[in-house]
């Protein structure tokens, strides 16, 4: 399971990478495993405001539908239209090319909710317990 | 993975196997069985293409034995028990006093006064009690669930890797069977499935399963293939599946299936069924594609010019067709080519009425020596 260092994390399994006062937004390596095959993503719209914890983006896969939670707020900048015809870089790569969104972040203080890799690394193993 | 879900989950003799593989496992109809091994298109697009090998073992099967003279069998079943050629197979009903389905079943015809009954595994027990309930002295049954194994291999290779396994031509016309000798047992291979593609189904008894599975699975022609892209192949063929298309609330005209009913015969809700076709349909089940990759869900509604008329039962992605298919139940006619909208909240997918089969080109009735060059 790829955790790559420089990025944090949500319990939802987004990942974020912080850019100056940009975010680059997507879903782990994790949650793609979970999904399976990703068949379409439906992506917030550049220009909405999103807010932390609240749904953003739908993930679908050959069995489901899933939301995708915003992991801070901010105003969406910038979307990855390649994943309209390719969704399936979601699996591929998670971290890379199979990103979600770019925003602009609204409180840099929501930073302290995200989980750093190692959190996250301990979060995922906790729950595979269950 | 943790086998304490085998506990109250049945396991497939097979676990260790899909285990070793790294399948995803999930319960389905009380078993714990191989969800996907790594990814349900790429399985799906295997199938479509090569061979795929399925653990079946789940599935009821009933050994069956009646003097058709003296036995009400045929009562039991919309299969025309009775004119069944030897060797052949059919697909049918049990069915309820209201014509609700029961469940829905292969019928094998072994000799003169011998079937086996192929049934679902979740109804399994609940159709085994409703037989043995209605049918007479005349008639036995066996439960041989526990001890028949189950592998399915479809695909327009299929052909040419059981061949090449028994070492000769197998050679079945569609829906029929035959014994054939294979690891020291006599065992029934049918030419039916589940996919739309060429395809066979193997009866073996479970303790040679695990060896049959082993033996498919060294030809490189074949990889193992989990429900999920079982239940993808199935519905783009528009075959229905029991207790999400059809169940005992459903009628076999209701779910577009009354062309595998012989109204020529008496069977257990045969009235009910004719009057329904003298009445008319207050529902019907239609198929349709989505005009984009969103796929409907099970439970979405289904409009038509701004009206609800229907609920979707089975949706999914179509890996063959790159859009999102279903099929569902709408309370007035529709043809082909008519717009829908499948809505959930938030959601709102474009469609458009087809016919059935969803998907084409599969190879299932193919008949000529070199089925996979199409």
């Amino acid at each position: 399971m790829l955790i790559p260092d420089n990025l944090f994390y949500t319990k939802d399994h987004e990942w974020v990478k912080i850019d100056g006062d940009n975010a680059i937004i997507g879903i782990t390596d994790f949650a793609q495993s979970l999904l399976g095959d990703v068949t379409f993503i439906d992506l917030p719209k550049i220009g909405l405001i999103i807010k932390q914890t609240k749904p953003c983006a739908t993930v679908e896969s050959v069995k489901a539908a899933s939301d995708v939670y915003a992991p801070l707020s901010g105003e969406v900048l910038k979307t990855n239209n390649e994943l309209t015809s390719h969704p399936e870089l979601v699996n591929k790569s998670p971290y890379e090319s199979g990103w979600f969104a770019v925003i602009k972040m609204a409180d840099e203080t929501e930073k302290n909710l995200l989980m750093a890799p190692a959190q996250y690394k301990a979060y995922i193993e906790s729950s595979q317990k269950k | 993975m943790d086998t304490s879900f085998c506990s109250e989950l049945v396991c497939t003799p097979l676990i260790d196997k899909h285990k070793e593989l790294g399948a995803k496992l999930a319960p389905f109809g009380g078993w714990l069985m191989p969800i996907q091994y790594n990814s349900i298109i790429e399985e799906h697009n295997w199938t479509r293409m090569s061979a795929g090998l399925f653990d079946i073992c789940h599935m009821g099967e009933f050994a069956v034995e009646a003097d058709l003279e003296k036995s009400n069998l045929d009562n039991l079943v919309t299969v025309n028990l009775k004119v069944m050629p030897l060797g052949a197979c059919r697909y049918g009903f049990m069915l309820n006093e209201q014509a609700g389905i029961i469940d829905d079943l292969l019928v094998y015809r072994i000799s003169q006064s011998k079937w086996m009954i192929v049934v679902n595994a979740a109804t399994t027990n609940g159709d085994e009690a409703h037989m043995r309930k209605y049918m007479n002295s005349a008639t036995r049954l066996e439960n041989i669930s526990a001890s028949t194994g189950k592998l399915d291999l479809q695909g327009p290779r299929a052909r040419d890797v059981l061949n090449d396994l028994i070492g000769g031509d197998i050679h079945l016309r569609y829906y029929t069977f035959d014994y054939f000798d294979l690891l020291g047992e006599k065992i029934i291979i049918s030419r039916t499935g589940y996919t739309g593609e060429m395809g066979y189904e193997l009866y073996m008894p479970n303790n040679k399963i695990a060896q049959l599975w082993e033996k498919l699975l060294a030809d490189k022609r074949v990889k193992p293939i989990g429900l999920g892209a079982r239940d993808t192949l199935r519905l783009e063929m528009g075959y229905s599946l029991y207790g999400q298309d059809i169940d005992k609330n459903t009628t076999p005209l209701e779910a577009g299936l009354g062309h595998f009913i012989d109204f020529d015969k008496e069977f257990i809700g045969k009235p009910s069924l004719v009057k329904q076709k003298q009445d008319g349909l207050s529902r019907r089940m239609i198929y349709f594609t989505a005009l984009s990759r969103r796929s409907p869900r099970h439970n979405y509604h289904l409009f038509y010019k701004d009206e609800d008329i229907g609920s979707v039962t089975s949706g999914s992605f179509s890996p063959s067709l790159g859009v999102g298919i279903g099929m569902g139940y709408v309370g007035r006619e529709l043809i082909p080519g008519e717009e829908i909208i499948l809505k959930e909240t938030g959601i709102s997918i474009p469609a458009k009425v087809v016919n059935k089969p969803i998907y084409k080109n599969g190879s299932a009735k193919c008949e000529v020596k070199n089925a996979y060059t199409r």
